[in-house]
């Protein structure tokens, strides 16, 4: 067994650690990783062309909506949806974020994971939004309670996709776990995957709601620490 | 019938319109290192299947660099005044959400509609849902340049303007996906679960539980991609301790063992797309403040998670 290949963890880690660029220490794992696996550097670049050619689609998902995004945020779409969500009474960030989480989780259990995502439905929708609501809690609200906020919404945002998708039956990580297993010589049905996948979402669905909710007794508590100045 | 093929030539020409854009934009801070890196990038989507791959490998070299070195820098902005700016929000009010609700409105329904008609011969059945977003989004693109009363190329602008904004982190998802096809080739996954075979004795159940579990999460924090560690952890340590040794239901471990994976996910800058793009997208400071706000999260639910294990599978 050659170990050596594992040094291009290592050049992640520590790359990361020491906060490079990403890229660049990306880059930098590839190369140790090929040459400790003995490859030869014409293959090396080969197999990152061919690699990269391969996960073509993931930069698509990201790409295509900008042009749509970009000219409704150019005429206001950000201030629209602040307009929306400071209309609705008895809105909070916890609620709302508790909300979105729901039917986020929910309708990727269904397959329509394509509900959501951060260029389509954080930046312009989501985010201001939760951001309005909190100012409307806490009109003193600091800038880095501004980011949290707008973490929060990302990250409710991936927390709901996770965790639905995965109990959906025709998702590729089902297929995945069945074929695996099929050619490993265990035989399983994918709708039984798929089932005992739903303690876990509702696990997920309990703890990150608990969370949301008590973000607005915390911005609570930031207004008696420090009360507006005027 | 619409395809791969077909998308990746309207990707590649969005970004031969980003790298010309860069280019004739005078006042630009990048101007060549941002149309060159745009331009190589366009290269790999149109013409990228027929070039040497080795060609296409030091495409990607170049773009990582130019890019990584702070080759990418946001243009001059030129947004609407304070007044039009109003006029138009006036004028359409909730319209605005019109086209962003379509995009997966109508994603859906090209989906749905696939689904309900087999052997239709329009879209390629086996990329349904990147093609169906490709055409709800020529749509949604058509309907907004209608309601903002803009021509197409303020749409590429806008496009400019946003991809700027993304900057760097816009390559990451891609080449950390290379990297996880490098890793696999190059046998990483199975030097690690050798040494998990190796140096891990566990006759108890519920400490067998917990190494897969945290085994499944620690090596998706490594790879970023649960799919690329699922089978590595579950031939490695999943199946002979598990299943072999305590008689796991297979069904129960796999899918709680994703899931294991899912929770590393939502722990690690690997995971570009997911943790890395979002901060860029939002502008937030802390480069890793997704990721802190989903640990608690991710780390409390990998807790449950291997008592779910140790609960349910046996």
């Amino acid at each position: 067994m050659n170990y050596w290949p594992l040094l291009g963890i290592a050049v992640v880690v520590i790359g990361f650690v020491l906060r490079f660029n990403p890229l660049l220490v990306v880059l930098a794992a590839g190369a140790v990783t090929g040459l400790a696996a003995a490859f030869p550097p014409l293959q090396l670049l080969e197999s990152l062309g061919l690699n990269f050619l391969k996960t073509r689609s993931l930069p698509v998902i990201l790409l295509l909506p900008l042009a749509i995004i970009g000219l409704l945020e150019r005429h206001g779409l950000r201030q629209q949806a602040q307009r929306l969500i400071s209309r609705v009474k008895g809105a909070t960030t916890g609620r709302l974020l508790t909300l979105y989480l729901a039917l986020r989780e929910g309708s990727a259990a269904l397959g329509l994971t394509s509900l959501g995502g951060h260029p389509q439905m954080v930046r312009p929708l989501l985010a201001p939004m939760a951001e309005a609501v909190a100012a409307r809690q806490q009109p003193t609200l600091s800038e880095h309670w501004r980011e949290r906020i707008k973490a929060m919404a990302a990250a409710t945002d991936n927390i709901g996709l996770f965790f639905g998708e995965d109990i959906f039956v025709a998702f590729g990580a089902i297929v995945l776990m069945h074929t695996f297993l099929r050619e490993s010589g265990i035989e399983t049905d994918p709708l039984h995957i798929a089932l005992w996948g739903i303690p876990t979402a509702i696990a997920a669905l309990l703890i990150h709601s608990v969370r949301l909710l008590r973000l607005d007794h915390q911005l609570a508590r930031t207004a008696q620490q420090d009360p507006p100045s005027c | 019938m619409l395809g791969l093929t077909e998308l990746y030539y309207l990707v590649g020409l969005i970004m031969l319109g980003v790298a010309l854009l860069t280019a004739l934009d005078q006042q630009h801070p990048a101007r060549w290192t941002g149309a060159l890196f745009w331009g190589c990038y366009a290269l790999t989507f149109i013409i990228g299947d027929l070039l040497p791959p080795a060609l296409v490998g030091a495409l990607v070299v170049v773009m990582t660099l130019m890019a990584g070195l702070g080759g990418l820098k946001s243009g001059p902005l030129q947004s609407l005044s304070p007044q039009r700016l109003q006029q138009s929000t006036e004028r359409l009010g909730n319209k605005l959400f019109m086209p962003a609700l379509a995009i997966p409105g109508i994603t859906i329904l090209l989906v749905i509609f696939a689904q309900l008609w087999p052997t239709q011969p329009f879209i390629d059945a086996k990329n349904l849902t990147l093609v169906g977003l490709a055409l709800a989004c020529l749509v949604s693109f058509a309907l907004a340049l209608r309601l903002t009363q803009e021509r197409p190329m303020q749409g590429g602008l806008e496009a400019k303007r946003l991809l700027e904004a993304i900057g760097w982190a816009f390559l990451l998802p891609h080449l950390l996906a290379t990297l996880g096809l490098l890793f696999n080739q190059a046998g990483v996954g199975q030097a690690i679960a050798e040494l998990a075979r190796q140096y891990l004795q566990l006759d108890s159940r519920l400490a067998a539980c917990a190494a897969y579990a945290l085994a499944m999460a620690g090596l998706t924090v490594v790879m970023g991609n649960a799919f690329a560690a699922f089978p590595v952890i579950t031939a490695g340590l999943g199946i002979p301790l598990l299943i072999e040794q305590h008689d796991a239901n297979p069904a129960v471990m796999a899918a709680i063992g994703m899931f294991c994976g899912y929770c590393g996910t939502l722990l690690t800058p690997m995971a570009a797309n997911f943790n890395v793009v979002p901060v860029a997208l939002l502008q937030l400071k802390d480069p890793y403040a997704v990721i802190k706000a989903q640990a608690p999260t991710a780390l409390l639910l990998l807790c449950v998670n291997v008592f779910l294990l140790n609960w349910l599978a046996f």
